[in-house]
């Protein structure tokens, strides 16, 4: 049997959170002697291939159809089942990015087959059998499940996963899937694509400095965002923050908002509900700076400084401004 | 137009959860509940739709007879017509709650008139299975769209903005439609008192669903983290900076 694991490619480059799906797809598969098998919609490039091959992918398909040049969600579902059944597969994956998991939900509806949201570790006993851990709650909370399915569809918490390339690297065979598609696969599709211009995107930046209700206002977040400014981070909200108006969604890390997974996350009046750490979980190091020494964010953090963030924050971006003019006039 | 808002009451947690001694479920002794903001957000969306083109907004749920607390918050904001799908207490899976959704659907629409719209947040806060709303709609056979973050309605159709790596992808659907949305497509209101007051005497509509086995058993619920360390305190107002300013350069924010 295999896995088959949906990549999302982009640019001749498969998605860092494909690479997380892989990643998870191939431990699963290991474990039950299941060859990885890969499924990428549209031609797959050389760059792309050779990722495939050091993720240990056996068999590489494009699915090829002029009429998927547009993303269209039960297009691509209806090529994924007809990939499946003919593999066949006995688990299909895909990275819980918005598009992975609205395909698996398509791909469930279209079958009457389970599908399970952000899972974290899976492995197969038994022909139809997958003992699986997932996240609740955002991931402030793991189930663990048994799931009878075959094939289990299931999405790959990829923020909580890490893209591991295999110990030893496949030479992926190429292969070309041709869906057959009807005209009401097609009948929901991007019919128009716009880029923003946002500076750091929030999801991807290395250092994020966040401001909670401590801030107290809109005005008080001139500080914050001098202090991201000095330090090329991008600015992260509460959800309290972005409920008063004060800043927009686009910015508000959480369960609801944004995930994000920087090296360094510097949370400033963030008290820490749950909704909150949903979505700042996978920060490598947290600061806080926060009045109340008993915060949940305090249990959360690695390094604290406990008192006023107005006060603080600003003294910091002075002590920034003056490390910098040393160093510029040693 | 007649829209159709689909919620699910969940505990409101705040910063910390207990789970029951069995492992089975969250301790909800001391909380009290809600609906996922992306399902606050979906109230507030049909709420206006309605204010603009006319119509009547329903809003169903899927729960406990407790669940009627959670349609009468969205009575209090402009809901119409309250539907409650009574459960007796049993978690109802993906798929299960679908089917019941979409035979309620059928129910409602012989007698009543089509959903033009039937809306949903984009995952239920608990659970977040991500597929209840695409399910739905391969059942009654009408065109779905997720994760949205602006709804534009016209006659016939409906346009359909969500984010995508950085910029915004849009889809075009034909009317009836089922869409999930997520929290930001607006800033939902806060009822008013007379809302409110009109809320407290709104009929519920109550029907009872058959429990359905699902395919994903729960075993057992865990917090990942087990031990929960406090942060190292660097110390106290502006007089930690300097030590800050170090963990800064110690982490090699600057280099």
């Amino acid at each position: 049997m295999t896995v088959l694991c949906l990549v999302e490619h982009e640019a001749s480059e498969a998605i860092d959170a494909s690479l997380r799906a892989l990643s998870f797809a191939r431990a699963l598969g290991e474990q039950s002697g299941d060859l990885l098998v890969a499924a990428l919609v549209g031609e797959i490039s050389a760059p792309t291939l050779e990722v495939l091959g050091a993720f240990g992918v056996s068999e590489a398909y494009g699915i090829e159809s002029e009429e998927l040049d547009s993303y269209a969600p039960l297009g691509w579902a209806r090529a994924i089942v007809g990939l499946a059944s003919s593999l066949p597969a006995a688990v299909v994956v895909a990275a819980g990015t918005d598009r992975g998991n609205e395909v698996m939900a398509h791909t469930g509806a279209l079958t009457g087959l389970a599908m399970v949201a952000n899972c974290l570790s899976a492995s197969r006993s038994g022909e139809t059998t997958v003992r699986l851990s997932r996240q609740r709650w955002g991931g402030i909370l793991i189930e663990d499940a048994v799931v009878e399915s075959s094939p289990a569809l299931l999405t790959v918490a990829f923020d909580a996963v890490v893209p591991e390339p295999a110990r030893m690297p496949a030479s992926t065979e190429v292969r070309v899937h041709r869906p057959l598609l009807s005209e009401q696969d097609l009948s929901v599709k991007v019919s128009e694509w716009t880029q923003q211009s946002t500076g750091i995107s929030l999801a991807e930046a290395r250092v994020v400095v966040g401001g909670g209700r401590g801030v107290g206002s809109a005005e008080g977040f001139g500080p914050i965002d001098e202090l991201a400014g000095l330090l090329g981070a991008a600015v992260g909200v509460s959800r309290a923050v972005t409920s008063a108006g004060w800043r927009s969604h686009n910015q508000q890390v959480g369960q609801t908002g944004t995930r994000i997974s920087p090296e360094l996350y510097i949370a400033c009046g963030i008290s820490g509900a749950s909704q909150h750490l949903a979505g700042c979980q996978s920060a490598k190091h947290v600061v806080a700076i926060n009045t109340d020494p008993d915060a949940p964010i305090i249990s959360r953090a690695d390094h604290a400084v406990i008192g006023d963030l107005s006060v603080i924050v600003p003294a910091l971006v002075k002590a920034i401004r003056e490390r910098g003019s040393t160093l510029a006039d040693p | 137009m007649n829209v159709l808002v689909c919620i699910k009451r969940v505990p409101d947690v705040g910063a910390k959860i207990t789970l029951t001694p069995d492992a089975q479920d969250l301790d909800t002794h001391l909380l009290g509940f809600t609906v996922s903001p992306h399902e606050e957000c979906a109230i507030e969306e049909a709420v206006r739709i309605v204010e603009l083109r006319g119509g009547t907004v329903s809003v169903l749920t899927l729960g406990p007879p407790d669940a009627a607390e959670q349609l009468r918050d969205a009575a209090a904001i402009g809901a119409g017509r309250l539907l409650l799908l009574e459960t007796d207490g049993r978690e109802w899976g993906p798929m299960a709650t679908a089917g019941a959704i979409v035979e309620a659907v059928r129910s409602y629409e012989s007698t009543s008139g089509p959903y033009e719209l039937i809306l949903f947040g984009n995952e239920a806060a608990d659970t977040g299975d991500y597929q209840v709303a695409v399910r739905v709609a391969h059942a009654l056979n009408r065109p779905c769209v997720t994760g949205v973050k602006h709804l534009q309605i016209s006659e016939a159709t409906l346009r359909a903005r969500r984010e995508f790596r950085g910029g915004d992808e849009y889809f075009e659907l034909a009317l009836p439609a089922v869409v999930s949305v997520k929290e930001g497509i607006n800033l939902p209101r806060y009822p008013s008192l007379p809302g409110r007051m009109r809320a407290k005497k709104a009929v519920i509509e109550q029907t009872t669903p058959e429990w359905q086995k699902d395919p994903v058993h729960k075993q057992a619920l865990r917090d990942p983290i087990v031990e929960r360390q406090r942060a190292e305190i660097l110390g106290e107002g502006v007089e930690a900076v300097p030590a800050l300013l170090g963990l800064l350069e110690q982490l090699g924010v600057f280099s």
